[in-house]
């Protein structure tokens, strides 16, 4: 343990941290949402995430974007090119992931509803798919199980300093973007008419189809909003990290899914702080450590457990339009 | 809690069924489907208990027969194409059955989502390494009941902290306990590091059974006579005081808790008996591959384990049976699609789960506390399988 | 009351479990072990420093293989280029290779040959999992060379058994290892691929007398077994780190240097070496975690210590991604790696920000043998990748084997052991213990978005 790397890199590590729990944060919701909703770890989201970073790939690709020169530059852009090659990847990310966690829901989970099968049987439904789905791109991408890099087309660089640490670009559009998406889906929720059909079926299931909810639709919804909000993480992580491969899913989503209970899974507002804290305590735990980054997650995981073990349902509490018993 | 109160003598099952919430309209379809299921099964085990007893014994023996003589006939629909069916059925199909057994007390008897049961799994196999490799040259058989007591030790002290937690938040501690156990072996050197341990001892030579590098069908006939003994042992408890205190805390724990029963000191002992079938099957591998390192223990083994056992049917123990066959034997059979092997057994897990959503063979209602009758409110509880222990209902 | 011992319980176990970890670091300094691969697509050549005796033996090479299209190429850019460079330094891929360094040419593809149908040569390794893209760079390499003999010789048609896919997991690899040995037509083996799943199944070959030679796995403890049928193409980690050393101190002249690992078998194994090499200086340390993708705590303890130079123990994929993350954290230190980074996937997922990278192998330095190159890219469509060209040696191996009418495993065993010809990625020839000939370390620099070799390091 050395406590004097810890204090000299505890800016860059804080700055660091939370620019990477912004995107832990924005997966943390596909979860946070579903279960919410349905009750149930949706553990495929972890690839709706993976395909959606696949779909700012592809989203180049559509541009006609150049991929991989081997020397000389990435082809960067300024202004307004970037700016619209930057929504145009976000936009198909984010339908991609939209996609995704729709037909997740059709193809692997409603089938279990209608069944009215064990909250556990969706888990082993989910792992299943998310096997297919990480499997599925391994084996028939363009490039198979190898690491994708993703063309670059927006120049990182130093906007200003906080203390020692940078700030970057990159970061900026990461954290202010998750943060955005944050507030929209905060408005969704609780200002809409299906946002109030979500709190409904997230309060009780039974009284809401009662009421006249629709149920599948707002399931099928829940579905969409998670994807999208994956589909959008997926984007910030491309922005700021620029590879893809077909494992890339799992690392994270275990880390979101982590995020999501740290902060109180079912809770919106308990995802972002729980993946910003989660983050953080990464960063730092490597920073601890001889700036292993292994100990880090170990240092993540037994914050996770102490947390829990003072607050049993996480920092926030699990709420979704409800009071819990 | 600190003095146990007395069990009540009456049976917790149905006391756990009584004080239950009440059950939605959701819960009793799917009840009623399951009642429909372990109706079938019962139809089936009358039939089977209606045999003569000549019969049924003899039954019994040519399935042993023909289980144990799997590596030498390899029939063909159960042959590997691709790799080595001995080397398969002992190497890796044993240690899963018998960790579906394990987790199956955690999981399925008493209710409690573990999804970090591969550390215990790595306990026990660490254990054999240090003891008779790395640190000391100790016999198998001495190693045996040490792996047991420490995998339980450990179990005993991870549980002891987290059993308060409930449902999921209880899940994701064990998948975090899981994985420290997994970087703490990565990063400790004596442990061996990312190098893992080579050299792991081989159970002592019997007779015509010999333990060598290259006698596989020795290792399977061991490991098919350890889950034959861990079955009945753990069959034993489920039909013991033990075994109906986790029925209860599983079907409601608060109701259990309020009627006497030591929801912790069960629970705890759930957790303590998981782990030590856990360690025992991690100690299997460990001897068969005689070389371990901390790759073989990520998080997704212990997915893997939960899905053996859900699939086969939590809380049945012939089920867990079939589902640890299932997660382990599928990829290997599916050999012959080369890489996409994993990708269909995604697809496959989605197709049975979607068909035999309690399992492929579901638990029968109540055992042999409950007569034969059409189902009944209590086999519609039952049959509920919401691992929450009533914190929360499923879609409520 | 219960309740608040349990927390303190808890608390208690947790805190140990920390101090736990950070004891076991402390303790691992002085360990090292060592491990797994080993060079990448440094591939030598045909052509050797001087012009002429190149041009000539190459297409000896080429006549005899009838045709066959990798001689082919190799000659004519052989005879061509080696002119035009110098020992030092080599042109890069699609261009023709001088190599510098000892190689000659490469043994001819035998011509000819009759045999028994059915002889296999198996492989063993990940095809699919984590680690699959290498597992695959290896039997796609190894495929060149079973097809060029096949074509070679039609009256021998040898199989090559691949679909050995063990996930570079040991549990998988144990069984398959069972029916590898337990196939009486298989007489060698390609692999095991990494160091973990060798250890695992090396006991089974080495009591069923399966000769096996692995492309990848180089923790350097693997030959100290006293396995008689273990051989390696690639040096050990061992022996590569001295080389980083004196690369660092000698030629790089770094004053601040440091190391990080991938935390892998092979990446900590090298970076332990050369840790404990660089121990007169206050190295600053850093382990990533591959997987995680995001490497920015490395990066800050690097630039914390304000390092000019930085050397990576691991594979290309994550080198790529770490070296570009230092560039955009504004850290100008030279990026040095070991041989899993030696690939042009290095450079194709790096970009410009792997420039002036320097690259270390225990094979000759330099791009890969054109003709090699060119018949794989040919049949995958792919440029060669790490392990590609190693697996393409190991295939040569057993195929003059065949040639020479070494059809049992024990005929192999013994026709491996003192097998001596050079390949494309250098001379091929093992010592007892199964080490491969050849300690120098060599180096390659990445110009112009392409790898220049630069031939030995200097000591």
């Amino acid at each position: 343990m050395t406590f004097s790397n810890f204090i000299e890199q505890f800016w860059p590590s804080t700055i660091n941290g939370l620019v990477l729990g912004s995107i832990y944060a924005l997966i943390a919701l596909g979860y946070t949402l579903v279960y919410g909703v349905l009750r149930l770890i949706n553990f495929a989201n972890s690839e709706v995430f993976m395909l959606s970073a696949f779909g700012s790939f592809w989203a180049l690709q559509i541009l006609g974007v150049p991929y991989r020169l081997g020397n000389g530059d990435d082809p960067y852009k300024t202004g307004l090119a970037l700016v619209g090659t930057l929504g145009f990847m976000m936009l198909v990310s984010m339908v991609v992931g939209g996609t995704v966690a729709m037909g997740l829901e059709r193809i692997a989970y409603r089938p279990l509803r209608k069944r009215h099968a064990p909250r556990l049987v969706f888990l082993i439904s989910a792992i299943g798919a998310s096997f297919a789905m990480s499997e599925a791109v391994g084996e028939f991408g363009p490039r198979g199980r190898q690491e994708y890099g993703i063309q670059r087309v927006l120049q990182k660089r130093k906007v200003f300093s906080i203390f020692s640490a940078d700030v970057r670009n990159d970061y900026i559009i990461v954290v202010v973007g998750a943060l955005l998406m944050m507030t929209v889906l905060v408005l969704f929720v609780n200002r809409t008419r299906i946002g109030r059909g979500i709190r409904a079926v997230a309060q009780d299931m039974e009284t809401a189809r009662l009421m006249g909810v629709n149920v599948d639709r707002v399931i099928l919804i829940t579905f969409l909003v998670g994807g999208l909000m994956a589909g959008g993480a997926a984007f910030l992580y491309e922005i700021y990290n620029g590879t893809a491969r077909n494992t890339l899913g799992f690392e994270l989503g275990v880390k979101a899914f982590t995020a999501a209970v740290l902060g109180g899974i079912g809770n919106i507002k308990g995802a972002l702080l729980g993946g910003i804290v989660l983050g953080i305590i990464e960063n730092w735990g490597t920073a601890i450590f001889q700036s292993n980054q292994k100990m880090g997650s170990v240092v993540a995981f037994s914050v996770l457990v102490l947390v829990l073990m003072f607050r049993p349902t996480g920092l926030l509490g699990e709420a979704l339009g409800r009071s819990k018993a | 809690m600190s003095s146990a109160p007395p069990m009540p003598t009456e049976d917790p099952d149905r006391i756990a069924s009584h004080a239950g919430p009440p059950t939605a309209a959701a819960k009793q379809v799917f009840g009623q489907r399951m009642a429909a299921a372990s109706a079938t099964m019962r139809r089936w085990s009358d039939a089977w208990a209606r045999l003569p007893t000549v019969v049924r014994w003899s039954l019994l023996g040519l399935l042993l027969v023909f289980l144990y003589t799997l590596p030498l006939t390899k029939p063909w629909p159960i042959d590997t194409p691709g790799t080595d069916l001995a080397g398969v059925l002992g190497g890796t199909v044993v240690p899963y059955v018998v960790v579906a057994l394990g987790l199956n007390v955690v999981v399925g008897m008493a209710g409690l989502l573990d999804l970090g049961y591969v550390g215990f799994y790595a306990v026990g196999a660490y254990t054999l390494g240090v003891l008779t490799s790395r640190h000391a040259n100790l016999p198998w058989l001495l190693c045996l009941p040490i792996c047991i007591v420490v995998s339980m030790v450990v179990g005993v002290l991870l549980g002891a902290p987290t059993l308060r937690l409930r449902g999921d938040y209880l899940a994701i501690v064990t998948l975090g306990f899981g994985e420290i156990i997994r970087l703490l072996a990565e990063r400790l050197d004596w442990l061996g590091t990312i190098n893992g341990i080579q050299g792991i001892g081989p159970p002592p030579n019997v007779g015509p059974f010999k333990f060598g590098v290259l006698n596989k069908n020795s290792f399977f006939y061991l490991g098919l006579t350890v889950i034959i003994v861990v079955y009945f042992f753990l069959k034993r408890l489920e039909n013991s005081r033990v075994g109906r205190a986790w029925t209860a805390i599983r079907e409601d724990e608060d109701a259990a808790e309020l009627m006497g029963v030591p929801t912790f000191r069960f629970k705890l002992w759930a957790f303590a008996i998981g782990a030590a079938v856990g360690g025992l099957a991690g100690m299997l591998y460990a001897g068969k591959a005689g070389f371990i390192n901390p790759d073989g223990f990520k998080i997704n083994l212990s997915i893997l384990f939960i899905a053996a056992v859900v699939l086969g049917g939590p809380g049945n123990m012939p089920g867990v049976v079939i589902g640890g066959i299932v997660v382990s034997y599928l990829p290997e059979r599916f050999r012959f699609l080369n890489t996409s092997r994993y990708m269909w057994f995604g697809i496959a897990l989605v197709i049975m789960m979607i068909f035999r959503p309690q399992g492929l063979l579901p638990r029968r209602a109540h055992g042999r506390t409950q007569p034969p009758d059409p189902p009944t409110f209590e086999d519609v509880k039952e049959g509920d399988p919401d691992l929450e222990g009533g914190a929360h209902g499923a879609l409520a | 009351m219960q309740t608040t011992r349990v927390r303190q319980a808890g608390a208690l176990l947790l805190s140990l479990a920390v101090v736990a970890g950070a004891c076991g670091d402390d303790k691992k300094k002085d360990t090292k072990t060592t491990t797994a691969v080993t060079t990448a697509s440094a591939g030598t050549t045909a052509s050797s420093g001087t012009t002429a005796s190149a041009g000539t033996t190459a297409s000896a090479g080429t006549t005899a293989s009838a045709g066959t299209t990798a001689s082919a190429g190799t000659t004519a850019s052989a005879g061509t280029s080696a002119g035009s460079s110098s020992a030092g330094t080599t042109a890069s891929s699609g261009t023709a290779a001088g190599g510098s360094g000892s190689a000659a040419a490469i043994a001819p593809i035998p011509t000819g040959v009759k045999c028994d149908a059915g002889i296999k040569i198996a492989f063993l390794g990940a095809l699919s999992g984590d680690n699959g893209a290498l597992g695959t760079n290896m039997i796609n390499g190894a495929q060149i060379a079973f097809d060029e003999f096949n074509k070679a010789n039609p009256d021998c048609q040898v199989t090559f058994d691949s679909k050995h896919d063990s996930q570079g997991a040991a549990d998988q690899a144990s069984p398959l290892a069972d029916a590898i040995v337990g196939d009486a037509k298989v007489i060698g083996l390609i692999g095991p691929g990494f160091s973990g799943e060798t250890k695992a199944t090396m006991p089974k070959f080495e009591a069923a007398g399966l000769p096996m030679i692995t492309p990848g796995a180089t923790n350097a403890k693997l030959s100290t077994n006293g396995w008689k049928m273990f051989h390696r193409i690639l040096a050990n980690d061992d022996k590569q780190a001295p080389g980083v050393v004196s690369l660092i101190t000698n030629v790089i002249k770094g004053k601040a240097v440091g190391v990080i690992d991938d935390a892998s078998e092979y990446g900590k194994g090298l970076a332990d070496s050369v840790r404990s090499g660089l121990a007169a200086m206050d190295v600053a340390n850093a382990t990533i975690d591959p997987k995680a993708g995001d490497y920015s705590a490395a990066i800050t303890a690097m630039k914390d210590k304000n390092v000019d130079t930085i050397f990576y123990g691991g594979y290309y994929a994550e080198a790529a991604k770490l070296v570009k993350q230092i560039r955009d954290a504004g850290l100008k230190a030279t990026f040095v790696s070991g041989d899993g980074s030696l690939d042009n996937g290095f450079i194709k997922n790096g970009g410009s920000a792997t420039e002036g990278s320097y690259l270390t192998a225990t094979g000759a330095p330099g791009d890969v043998n054109p003709a090699f190159q060119a018949a794989f890219k040919a049949k995958f469509n792919a440029d060669p990748a790490l392990y590609s060209p190693e697996a393409y040696d190991c295939a040569r191996v057993f195929l003059a084997g065949i040639a020479a009418g070494k059809v049992t495993r024990a005929d192999m065993a013994a026709f491996v052991a003192s097998y001596d010809q050079p390949g494309i990625t250098k001379q091929i020839k093992f010592d007892s213990t199964g080490e491969p000939s050849g300690n120098a370390v060599y180096y390659t620099i990445v110009k112009d978005g392409k790898l220049a070799g630069q031939g030995l390091i200097p000591g």
